[in-house]
């Protein structure tokens, strides 16, 4: 029984592990075939089943012919996501600080108000937004610029980063407050110098979903982008179309998802040593 | 005084860029609902409710949202399903759980675009690997993405890879933050392990099963990236949800004005029906931890 019960168990993990590495092992096989490769029916074993061939990665380096180029692309995704993370989770912080330690009030409204009306920004479905943004960046002249794409991105982060923050500063104590003020801080020195220090686990992993979901967004830079900047996810679902270069599309996309499953890594610290169970609620 | 200041100087610079970036433009676009702005004649005329008018009667927008309901919940659910069992699996006691907890992260971190073009190539019909293995086990090669059934499928299969890692995180999460004392006193009552599963892990688990289904439910119900480049809503419009047909006539005829009053209502749908499951889940789950 036990036995039986062991072996079920770990069948069941890697069957599930199977089925989540498939379409990476999938596009890793692809990204080193030709055509030739690909027409002849699904292979798997280079040498064995298909003559590999380096011609998918170096497509990542030039246009044209199933080239894409990859390395403007992937400098604007990184410009576009740093940027709107950094600003994101700096007005998205002070404001979770203010909503944990101050009470706010303004006719009928409270910091719970405040508080559901900063997370439910992420209720709204990015095709409502897509047209005004389309024309309020028209009228701005910053269509088609990477700036216009930080500014909507910064709309869509801040609100990941209120909810993780207040939600960690709630388990920050307040005594750590209060001492500080009664060493004479003032209210943002208290912020400054006491409770951020005393953040790290927080603002690193607000700061992670802030970066996943910026490097993820695909519908912005698909609407609010044409020629002049061009995001990665952008650029290789453009390969996408009736004759696609399956070798130079995978590569891209290992490339692509690449920086991400380092963040994998760094979260799974965060939740062995417990501290997210405290982040996210 | 000046704690009166300092506490607006913390929220109000998030609040102000926040209000200017999406107030603004909702606003406009409930605005934009009652003009007749197109291609053709961009500009603020006012035609009264004729855009609402027209989508009472707009068969196609109200299908789209039959399919959003089957393709939301029912990839939500297997993710929760999955995601809780997968939680349980690696808990405690299995070698090298740090590994497998990495790799069930894995796919929630990646693009979800990207690994939806790869997920397309293998859906193909006579290139694909999916196919090689519906033939491995026997049975005749599927049309995955040229069946409205099948597409559907598809478009489920790939949210379920994607999407079960974030309930497995939020729940592995949940698992490990659960008091000892409940279940040393179910193993001294002699409860077996699905008896404590029922009477003690469920029912603690149950606040944060409720805002996991939630938080995907409500992502769910944006879905249209995937359907963008695995289906485009095809074959017809078998998988065309709200989010994509209201991309189609805005984005794509740019019928503005039409647009804005799809997304309004949509909008307003959702909210309305989110609220209602946020609502029946709570009592549905926590009645259980009542009972128990």
């Amino acid at each position: 029984m036990n036995a039986l019960y062991r072996i079920l168990k770990y069948a069941a993990i890697l069957l599930w592990s199977a089925f989540v590495i498939a379409p990476f092992l999938w596009a890793l096989t692809t990204s080193f075939k030709t055509a030739n490769g690909i027409t002849g029916g699904p292979t798997y074993i280079p040498w064995l089943q298909y003559r590999p061939s380096l011609q998918g990665w170096r497509d990542l380096f030039h246009s044209g012919g199933g080239g894409i180029q990859i390395a403007g692309p992937y400098l604007s995704s990184l410009i576009v996501t740093i940027s709107a993370s950094l600003v994101s989770l700096v007005l998205g912080t002070l404001a979770a600080y203010g909503l944990s330690r101050f009470t706010y009030r303004a006719g009928f409204v409270r910091n719970a108000d405040i508080t559901f009306f900063f997370i439910s920004q992420r209720i709204m479905p990015p095709v409502v937004l897509a047209i005004p943004f389309f024309l309020m960046l028209q009228f701005l002249h910053l269509l088609d610029t990477k700036i216009g794409l930080i500014i909507v991105y910064i709309a869509l982060l801040m609100p990941i980063a209120v909810w993780v923050m207040v939600d960690f500063f709630n388990t920050v104590p307040r005594e750590l407050d209060q001492s500080a003020m009664l060493d004479g801080c003032s209210p943002f020195e208290t912020f400054w110098r006491v409770v951020l220090p005393n953040s790290k686990p927080g603002l690193v992993v607000a700061g992670l979903f802030c970066l996943i979901f910026g490097w993820n967004d695909f519908f912005f830079a698909f609407t609010l982008t044409f020629t002049q900047t061009q995001l990665l996810p952008v650029a290789i679902v453009s390969l996408n179309s009736s004759v696609t270069p399956w070798w130079s599309l995978s590569a891209a996309a290992l490339v692509s998802v690449a920086p991400l499953i380092a963040v994998a890594f760094v979260l799974e610290r965060y939740l062995s040593r417990g501290s997210l169970a405290g982040t996210i609620k | 005084m000046s704690g009166d200041r300092s506490k607006m100087l913390f929220i109000s610079p998030g609040l102000i860029v926040l209000v200017a970036i999406i107030l603004f433009p909702l606003l406009f676009t409930i605005r934009v609902s009652f003009s007749d702005w197109d291609v053709a004649r961009p500009g603020l005329d006012w035609i009264g409710a004729t855009n609402y008018l027209r989508l009472a009667h707009d068969a196609r927008f109200w299908e789209s949202f039959g399919r959003l309901a089957l393709m939301a919940v029912g990839s939500v659910l297997l993710q929760y399903l999955l995601g809780f069992g997968l939680a349980l699996l690696v808990w405690r006691e299995v070698r090298a759980r740090r590994f497998f907890r990495v790799l069930f992260l894995i796919p929630m971190m990646t693009t979800p675009v990207i690994m939806a073009v790869i997920w397309r190539t293998m859906f193909h019909e006579s290139l694909g690997p999916v196919n090689d293995l519906v033939r491995l086990l026997g049975f005749a090669p599927l049309p995955w993405l040229s069946q409205s059934g099948l597409a559907m499928t598809s478009i489920i299969i790939v949210e379920v890879w994607q999407w079960t890692p974030f309930m497995f995180l939020m729940l592995l999460a949940g698992l490990m933050s659960l008091p000892r004392e409940p279940f040393l006193a179910a193993a001294i009552d002699g409860a077996g392990p699905v008896r404590t599963f029922l009477r003690v892990t469920f029912p603690m688990m149950a606040p944060i099963s409720i805002g996991a289904i939630i938080i995907r439910l409500i992502e769910a119900s944006k879905i249209l990236d995937s359907v963008y480049v695995i289906t485009s809503g095809g074959p017809g419009t078998a998988t065309e949800t709200s989010s994509y047909y209201i991309f189609i006539r805005g984005l794509r005829d740019f019928q503005v004005g039409y647009a804005a009053a799809l997304s309004f209502t949509y909008l307003v749908i959702m909210a309305i029906s989110l609220t209602i499951i946020a609502k029946v889940l709570a009592r549905v789950m926590l009645v259980r931890d009542h009972a128990a």
